[in-house]
């Protein structure tokens, strides 16, 4: 038996194709789901992938926080089920307050889209377990409003707590407090990032590596295993 | 019909690239003494029936949880005077 992982696609979604596709190779099954559907289809995990749900009007992911999966999503988030938010879904999920923070436009005001240098700062979480702590992965970064903020108080705290998950090397590529691309929540079900590691699956495209694989294979794992 | 505002500007403590570049074009375009700029948000919302107490809370709650994002933003929620004065 394998896991089943639900990818939500909203209007505007951009990564859901690509997202399936990266499950698909971890070996786990890709579940399609519907913005508008309540129901998450009993999958085992779900992934916001990247894209401009709703055009990104008001705040990115503003919109896509109240549509009806997402009433779903988040009460079960609360209650232990593992969800990835990757760029837009990123954006989305500290909107709707499963994580910490808020993100703005990158401050040299460009979209931007580069090969990533990251550290992996914690792989504990249910989706990195497959990194070593301290591993250094390449992954594209595509983005606007990637610059992540907090006040003082909250990113201590997630220093403290060893929740920042991810930070940017050598290059901040938009802004983002402390450097940091990634983080998550207090139990580790619910992380978020800005990079794309679906698009680092297959040594043929994305930053050449397959420094991605292992946040699916993470999951499965986790899961499988559970 | 009844006109409400809701003015949404970026707490004091964050960074506004946005109006930093609005402030450093002034000077190009010959205005000088203009030493910051930040821009925000207006939304004017017609709202159908009396704009009284109940009203204004909800629109509260609506610019709390949907028009800002109060992590990183504060608002205010007013009823447009000059609106209501045309009627």
């Amino acid at each position: 038996m394998t896991a089943r992982i639900g990818v939500v696609t909203f209007p505007g979604s951009l990564d859901d194709r690509d997202t399936q596709r990266a499950i698909r190779l971890a070996g786990a099954e890709p579940v399609a789901l519907w913005h508008k559907d309540k129901d998450l289809k009993q999958v085992d995990a779900v992934v916001l992938c990247g894209g401009f749900s709703y055009g990104d009007y008001l705040r990115a992911g503003a919109i896509a926080r109240f549509s009806p999966v997402m009433g779903s999503l988040i009460e079960q988030a609360k209650a232990g089920l593992p969800v990835l938010g990757i760029c837009n879904g990123f954006q989305i999920l500290t909107e709707a307050h499963l994580l910490p923070g808020a993100m703005l436009g990158n401050d040299h005001l460009h979209f931007i889209c580069r090969d990533q240098k990251l550290r992996v700062e914690n792989a504990e979480t249910s989706w990195t377990g497959d990194y070593r702590q301290g591993q250094e992965i390449h992954i594209p970064l595509k983005n606007m409003d990637g610059r992540y903020v907090a006040d003082e108080y909250t990113l201590d705290k997630l220093e403290a707590e060893g929740r920042v998950v991810f930070r940017y090397l050598d290059f901040n590529p938009n802004g983002s407090l402390r450097d940091i691309a990634g983080i998550t929540n207090e139990a580790g079900n619910v992380v978020g990032l800005m990079p794309h590691p679906e698009h680092a699956v297959e040594p043929l495209i994305g930053t050449g590596r397959t420094d991605g694989l292992p946040f699916f294979t993470s999951i499965l794992k986790k899961l499988v295993n559970a | 019909m009844a006109r409400v505002v809701v003015d949404v500007m970026l707490k004091p403590e964050i960074l506004d690239p946005q109006g930093q570049a609005v402030q450093r074009a002034l000077p190009r375009l010959g205005f000088e003494g203009i030493s910051d700029v930040r821009q925000g948000k207006r939304f004017e919302l017609e709202v159908d029936g009396p704009v009284d107490e109940a009203a204004l809370t909800r629109i509260r709650d609506l610019a709390e949880s949907f028009l800002a994002n109060t992590v990183i933003e504060d608002f205010t929620v007013r009823v447009d005077e000059v609106a209501e004065a045309d009627k």
